[in-house]
Order: structure tokens, then C-alpha cells, then sequence
């Protein structure tokens, strides 16, 4: 398919890059095959498909971090070879990562110093980078360290460094992914300006609103293959949805008859100090959770929604047995297999490292939660057959694609080993589940497996906890809303009356608690 | 007066090699890399700078083959670490194993000869000042370069490009990689820099220490080089502390035991060991936040390319 716009209206007379039936080959498999790409200055150009399209290796390829097998760029008319990122970016391509890619220990300038390839002085750097990000509107401190930022800060690092390198063409994968509904915009605004001072963006984006309100043109990806370029203003949400995926998606459903029971999981006043010099402390934390209903909480990560989950699931323990109370029980002081025990199964955030240990087959990883209650283990040996059972199960229910019958969990791709950890709980019937991004960075597909499965799983009967910073998801969800924001979580609003802007503004800090004003202003 | 004079200089002596092999250590972790075979690396550049001075009668020749063989062996380990990406500790202990063997090999012939050791500083004048006279400006070459090298290489991390860059490695080989810098290259030049500084700091043993070579003459200050990076939180002034402290407890224990105290002789050997992890353990104490450790050490990293 061509470019849908008519020559006219590019105000360029060229394109500013080019790519010809770029092909990225490894072993047999083609991550790239024969794509074709032309960005215009002035313009936001999505790039859209779902996990594995071939998003990364295209943009990583265009910025000089892989070489293509085959095809050519070009460079404003003229063939362009790369050899690393910094040919790339003295050609003027800069690069924002999804995966932030920043250093912990290294402080803001000393960050931005490593993304420069310029002979400047220490001192110069910090001075320009004050000035840009004073600039755009993007506040930063030159002087603190990484580790003590929050997630939207990071990514200002991230842009900030790549506009000191005034870049005619900007790459940004997925840069909305973590930021609140009010930040998003913020960064829509610097984008708009970036394009309006004559700059190319390539944006990647699964939000596809954010790409139809923000983008000019789209260029969409499915395996390894461009299947069209369209100007997504011009379709529907469900149309550019169609063309990632090839096909339609499975709209989740919630059971018409759920039924509202009992207090399955109830938090009084849960106030707990962090471990870590620089946790969130939990203030007065409170809520009750029914049968049959899911309560979302929303918020910017790092507002506390970890030390919550640590505090729900057992990894951390409350001093006060009833600060929470799981189906009846006082637990607060309970281990995390104590709480197992009583019927309440955890899902947190980190797929490897923390809900699966990486190197360990999935039979291991089953067994690693399912150990005290099932019957994997009997009578203190372990039933290799069970466990494998288990993944079978897993497998078959949640559709968990993986190259053999018992991987390592590090060798699934995220979506799978998601609907795997995910799946991996609910088969035990928990009667409350804690699960914290139930589908950050998986795909379509898989994600309406997961919310579908969370959904079934209230209408059984469970009380369902999501965390989630996808409100798109926590709406098509949940019961119920509340806003975490500072270690506090405000009342919970019924999920039809809480709109986007409500929320945003809960998350940004505005009236979760007249009292607290001191610290409560972020940037 | 003349017992603490003594005392000082033979704790300068005993600290000298142990500063110059975690000097080396703590660069090669900075970069990201553990590198357990600084033993194996000392006792070979021992047995080769002690075969160096004494074939050639130079010691400048002696200290440049210790540091030559450190390089060597530092590469075998770049070379099956960096290169084949196989795991460090294991390659670092086979590293040193490999080097206790071969440095018998190559030092057998040496057994028993002497060399004329490396000769001390003499400014008139300045060296005759009583008590610190001698300890300032009496010291062989090994003692003073220990010293300049550390300060270099705190300028270099701290205030320099290339040593960002190095820092960088070390804390998310993945983020340094995606800004396009050569991580294994990097990574490859700071083993190697350990490996020169183990070759050194073995060949002072046989050149400044004591002037003649005997098998298995580092007796484990490889190892101690090695802990001292870790408990001075890989910070090159609490490294100078650590390295100076063992260096000060080993021998006043030593005269400690020969004035007769009352004290288990075991208990007193332990002393060193115990002070130095005690006073860096209360320094580390009292930073808080952040990782004092560099986040990517010891961890494989193969780019995808």
C-alpha cells in the first residue's frame, strides 16, 4: 500500500529517511521482511503492531544498533549505512527506549553526558541541559542520581538527552506506557512543538487514541512484514486494531449474573514503614473487597502500589494481625503461605525475577506458589508429575504458546509468561487474587486473555484486586476505582462514574487528602 | 623510636602489593567484571618478574614482565569471560589455580637465587629526619607508583570521560550498549589494566619484598586484595583505609605475639582479617541508598547484534 497523502500537502519537497525492503534475517527466522518506510519532516509517524511485529528491530536497525541483512536507508535522498548509534545520531537520529536506557548510580548529567558524543565539558552539559529542559517544559535536576527518580522523571532524562543532540528525527518506543492520563499530554504538547519546529517523530504506541488524536500517518507491522500505512485519523480504534492483529479481537465480557457476596479481603487502616530508605510509607490504608467484584487501583508507579502488594501478599508483615483480613482471617501477621493457605493467591508486577524465578522450568515456578496448597508435593517430596500437570493445564486454559513442554521461564515471550503467572494462580480457585499490571507490555491478544480470565474468575465468586497504570484497562474491568497517590489510596469511585480526568487528577495528587499539602506537589 | 619507625615501614611494605592488586581489582569491577583470579595473576607475575630482574640484572625489567604476565593472564580470562561469555567466578578460580601451578613451573629454576633488591628513595636531607624521614622519602619505587596509581585512577573514574564511560559498563552493560559503546572492548581493556596491576603487585613480592623467589610466595593477598575491593564498597579512598589497615594489623600483630601477649596466636593472625572487614563495614554503614555495588558485576553480557 502507498502513503495515503498526496505529495501536496508534505510541506518537504523529500523525505527526510527512507527505508527500502529492509530485511533483518536471524537463523531462519525474518524479524524484518522487506519493509519499506518513508518519514517526512513535520510529521508523527506511528509505528504500530503487536508484541514480535518487528517494531523493535525496525527502530533499533534505524537507529545504527543492528545491522539489516538487507535493504537500504536513506539519509535525505543519499544512501545511509550505520555502523553503530553514534553514526545514527551524528546524522541526527535520536532515540527514546522503552526500556529506559539509563543508569541507576550515574547522576541526571552524567546520563545525558553518556548520550552525547560531542567533546563538551562536564559543566557545559549541565548548563545546556538546564536550558533545554527549561525549554521544553521538561524540569530536571542535573545533580540527583537515577535510582532516586520517579518514572516520569527518567523519561525526561530520556528526551531531554535526546534533544541535546537536536535530532531532525526523533524515535520513541512506547512513552506513554507509564506516565499519568495529565503527563502523556504534557509530553503531546513537546511533541507537537518538536514537529511544528520542522522535526520527523516515529512513535510507538498500543494506545491506539493516543495515536489517532496525535499521529499523522501509521505504518503498521505484522509479522516481521508492513501490511499497511493509513492515516489513523481517518480510521477507528477497531480498524488499526484489526490490522495489527489480522483479524478480530475477543471483546472481554463480563458475566451478566455476578453476584456481590461476602468481604473477601478487608485492609483497616494498614500504616507500614518501607524497608527501604526509599519505599513509600503506607498511610492509613483502607478498603473492603467483596465476592464477585474487582477493585482496581490506579496510579503513577512508585506511589506505594509495590509496598501495598508487599503488604497484601505477605512479604512484608503488619505488626497488627487485623489490618487485613482475608476471607474472615486476621492476617496481617500471617506468612505469605499462611495467606495461600487461607485462599488468597499474588500475582506482582515483575514476570521474571519476582513472580517467576528466570532460569527455572515453569514446573519448578508452579511449584514454587502451588507448593503448599494442591497436591504437588506429597508428603514432603515433590510430585514431578503433578507439576507437570499443572503446566499442562496452564497451558491448555490460558493458551500458553512455548517451544516445548517445560521451557524456562526466561525463554517465554512476555505475553506468554504473563497469561502464565496469571493462569498459574487462578487455576488454584483462589478466593482473592492480588495482581499487580496484569498486562504491562503484552501484547493485544494475550491482554483479553488475562482480563477475561480476572473477569471469569470474580464472576466464580473471587474477590479480584488489579493495580494497573492502564486506565483504558482498570475501565474495562473493574467494579470499582481507587486512586493511590503518596502511600495513600483515596475512596474508591464506582468505575462508571470515574472519568479519565477525575482519575488523572486523583493520580496527580489533587484531593486524595485536604490535609496533606506539604509534599504532595510534583512536577 | 626506632621499633616504630621498624614498625612503619614494614607496614608500608606489607600493604604496598595488596593496594596495587585491589587498585587493579577495583577498576576491573567498576568496568562490571569479576575477576577471582588475582591470585593466580600475582603469583604468576612473581614468578616472572623474579625470572626477569634476574636474567636481565634490571628491576625495572623484573617489574615490566610481572606486569606482562598479568596482561597474558588477565587475557585468558577476557578471552573465556568477555569472549565465550562463560561464567566468571568459574573462569576467575580456574584462573588462579592455573597460575599456582604455572608459576611453580616457571619459578622452579629461580628457587633459591637472590637478587639484589629494588633501591630506596635517598634525598639527602629529607631522608635523615628522624622517624618520618624514611617512611616518606626512603621508599622504593613499587611504594610511591601504589600510591600515584590509585589517585589516577580515582581522577580517571570520577572526573573523566573514559572513566564514566568504564562506570557506565558496570552498572547496565544493556543501556551502555543500546548508546553504542563497545562494552566487551571496554570491559576487555579493564581486565587487562587488573591483570597488569596483579602482575605488579606479584612481582613486588620477589623485587621489593624480599629478594629472593619461593613458590606460593603471595600466600593469599590476592585474595585479600580481592575482599578489600568489596569492603571498601569499590571506592578508591576507602581502598587506600583497607589496604593500609590490614597492612598495619598484620604486623603489629606480629609484634604483638613476639612482645608474649597473653593472646591465642590463632586469635591474633585473625586480627588483620577482623579489623579491616569491622572499620569498612561501619564506614559503609554509614552511606545510605543507592547501590554501592556495581549493578552488572559478574553478569554475562553477549550484544545482540
Amino acid at each position: 500500500m502507498s502513503d495515503p497523502m498526496p505529495a501536496a500537502l508534505h510541506t518537504a519537497a523529500a523525505p527526510l529517511f527512507q527505508a527500502a525492503g529492509l530485511t533483518k534475517r536471524y537463523g531462519t527466522f525474518l524479524a524484518n521482511d522487506r519493509i519499506d518506510i518513508d518519514i517526512w519532516p513535520e510529521q508523527i509517524h506511528a509505528l504500530l503492531g503487536e508484541n514480535g511485529a518487528g517494531k523493535s528491530t525496525l527502530v533499533k536497525t534505524i537507529y545504527g544498533l543492528i545491522q539489516p541483512t538487507e535493504g537500504e536507508m536513506r539519509w535525505r535522498g543519499r544512501p545511509m549505512v550505520l555502523a553503530g548509534p553514534s553514526e545514527a545520531r551524528a546524522h541526527g537520529i535520536g532515540m527514546v527506549f522503552q526500556h529506559f536506557s539509563l543508569f541507576d548510580n550515574l547522576t541526571v548529567a552524567e546520563n545525558v553526558a553518556l548520550g552525547l558524543d560531542g567533546k563538551e565539558s562536564f559543566r557545559d552539559i549541565s548548563a545546556r541541559l538546564e536550558q533545554v529542559s527549561k525549554t521544553y517544559g521538561l524540569p530536571l535536576d542535573p545533580r540527583r542520581e537515577v535510582w532516586q527518580l520517579s518514572v516520569g522523571e527518567r523519561q525526561r532524562i530520556e528526551i531531554v538527552r535526546a534533544l541535546m543532540q537536536n535530532p531532525g528525527f526523533l524515535i520513541l518506543d512506547e512513552p506513554t506506557a507509564v506516565l499519568t492520563p495529565q503527563e502523556a499530554d504534557q509530553l503531546f504538547t513537546v511533541l507537537n512543538r518538536l514537529k511544528a519546529e520542522g522535526r520527523a517523530i516515529l512513535y510507538i504506541s498500543h494506545k491506539l487514541e493516543e495515536v489517532k488524536r496525535l499521529c499523522d500517518t501509521a505504518t503498521i507491522l505484522r509479522g516481521g512484514r508492513k501490511v499497511a500505512t493509513c492515516n489513523p485519523k481517518a480510521e477507528t480504534a477497531a480498524s488499526l486494531a484489526r490490522m495489527m492483529v489480522g483479524g478480530e479481537i475477543k471483546q472481554v465480557r463480563a458475566a451478566a449474573d455476578r453476584r456481590i457476596t461476602v468481604p473477601r479481603l478487608i485492609v483497616n487502616d494498614l500504616c507500614l514503614t518501607p524497608d527501604d530508605p526509599h519505599g513509600v510509607w503506607l498511610e492509613h490504608i483502607g478498603f473492603e473487597l467483596r465476592g464477585g467484584e474487582i477493585l482496581g487501583i490506579a496510579g503513577v508507579a512508585g506511589n506505594g502500589q509495590d509496598e501495598l502488594f508487599a503488604a497484601l501478599s505477605g512479604e512484608r508483615l503488619s505488626k497488627e494481625p487485623g489490618t487485613i483480613v482475608i476471607d474472615g482471617h486476621a492476617a496481617g501477621h500471617l506468612s505469605i503461605t499462611q495467606r495461600r493457605k487461607l485462599g488468597a493467591a499474588f500475582v506482582p508486577e515483575e514476570r521474571l525475577g519476582h513472580a517467576t524465578a528466570p532460569r527455572m522450568r515453569l514446573s519448578e515456578n508452579a511449584l514454587l506458589t502451588g507448593h503448599a496448597t494442591g497436591n504437588m508435593v506429597r508428603r514432603g517430596f515433590v510430585n514431578t508429575a503433578a507439576m507437570l500437570k499443572t503446566v499442562d493445564r496452564t497451558t491448555e486454559t490460558f493458551d500458553v504458546r512455548k517451544a516445548k513442554r517445560d521451557p524456562e521461564a526466561a525463554s517465554l515471550s512476555g505475553g506468554n509468561l504473563q497469561k502464565f503467572v496469571v493462569g498459574r494462580e487462578i487455576l488454584r480457585e483462589p478466593v482473592v487474587l492480588v495482581v499487580n499490571q496484569p498486562t504491562w507490555g503484552v501484547d493485544a491478544g494475550a491482554a483479553a486473555v488475562i482480563r477475561q480470565a480476572l473477569l471469569d474468575l470474580a464472576a466464580s465468586g473471587a474477590a479480584v484486586l488489579v493495580t494497573s497504570q492502564d486506565l483504558d484497562e482498570l475501565a474495562e474491568i473493574t467494579d470499582r476505582i481507587a486512586v493511590m497517590f503518596h502511600g495513600r489510596l483515596s475512596a474508591p469511585l464506582k468505575t462508571v462514574e470515574a472519568s479519565r480526568e477525575r482519575l488523572g487528577l486523583l493520580m496527580g495528587g489533587s484531593s486524595i487528602d485536604s490535609t496533606e499539602a506539604p509534599h504532595a506537589a510534583r512536577a | 623510636m626506632e621499633l616504630i619507625e621498624a614498625i612503619l615501614l614494614s607496614v608500608l611494605a606489607a600493604s604496598t602489593p595488596l593496594l596495587l592488586a585491589a587498585t587493579g581489582e577495583l577498576v576491573t569491577e567498576r568496568a562490571g567484571v569479576l575477576n577471582l583470579g588475582v591470585e593466580g595473576m600475582m603469583i604468576v607475575g612473581a614468578a616472572c618478574g623474579f625470572g626477569g630482574a634476574w636474567l636481565s640484572g634490571s628491576i625495572i625489567v623484573g617489574a615490566l614482565c610481572g606486569m606482562l604476565a598479568g596482561i597474558l593472564m588477565s587475557l585468558i580470562f577476557a578471552l573465556m569471560a568477555l569472549g565465550l561469555a562463560v561464567n566468571q567466578v568459574a573462569t576467575g578460580l580456574a584462573l588462579t589455580i592455573f597460575g599456582i601451578g604455572l608459576s611453580g613451573l616457571i619459578g622452579a629454576r629461580f628457587v633459591g637465587e637472590k637478587i639484589t633488591p629494588a633501591p630506596h628513595l635517598h634525598v639527602p636531607g629529607l631522608t635523615d629526619i628522624p622517624l618520618v624521614g624514611r617512611i616518606l622519602f626512603g621508599q622504593d619505587a613499587f611504594v610511591y607508583l601504589s600510591l600515584v596509581l590509585i589517585v589516577a585512577v580515582w581522577y580517571v573514574l570520577y572526573r573523566t570521560r573514559p572513566g564514566l564511560i568504564l562506570r557506565a559498563c558496570g552498572d547496565n552493560h544493556i543501556s551502555a550498549h543500546a548508546l553504542g559503546y563497545p562494552v566487551l572492548r571496554i570491559r576487555t581493556c579493564a581486565v587487562m589494566f587488573g591483570g597488569a596491576c596483579a602482575g605488579l603487585a606479584g612481582a613486588y613480592l620477589p623485587l621489593g619484598y624480599t629478594p629472593f623467589f619461593i613458590p606460593g610466595m603471595t600466600a593469599g593477598r590476592g585474595w585479600i586484595a580481592l575482599a578489600l575491593v568489596v569492603f571498601a564498597s569499590w571506592l578508591p579512598g576507602r581502598l587506600v583505609i583497607g589496604a593500609y589497615l590490614f597492612g598495619a594489623v598484620s604486623i603489629l600483630q606480629l609484634h604483638a605475639q613476639g612482645a608474649g601477649i597473653g593472646i591465642p596466636s590463632q586469635l591474633m593472625s585473625a586480627l588483620p582479617y577482623l579489623a579491616t572487614v569491622i572499620v569498612l563495614v561501619l564506614i559503609s554503614r554509614a552511606r545510605t541508598g543507592g547501590s554501592t555495588a556495581p549493578a552488572a558485576l559478574g553478569t554475562v553480557f553477549v550484544p545482540d547484534r
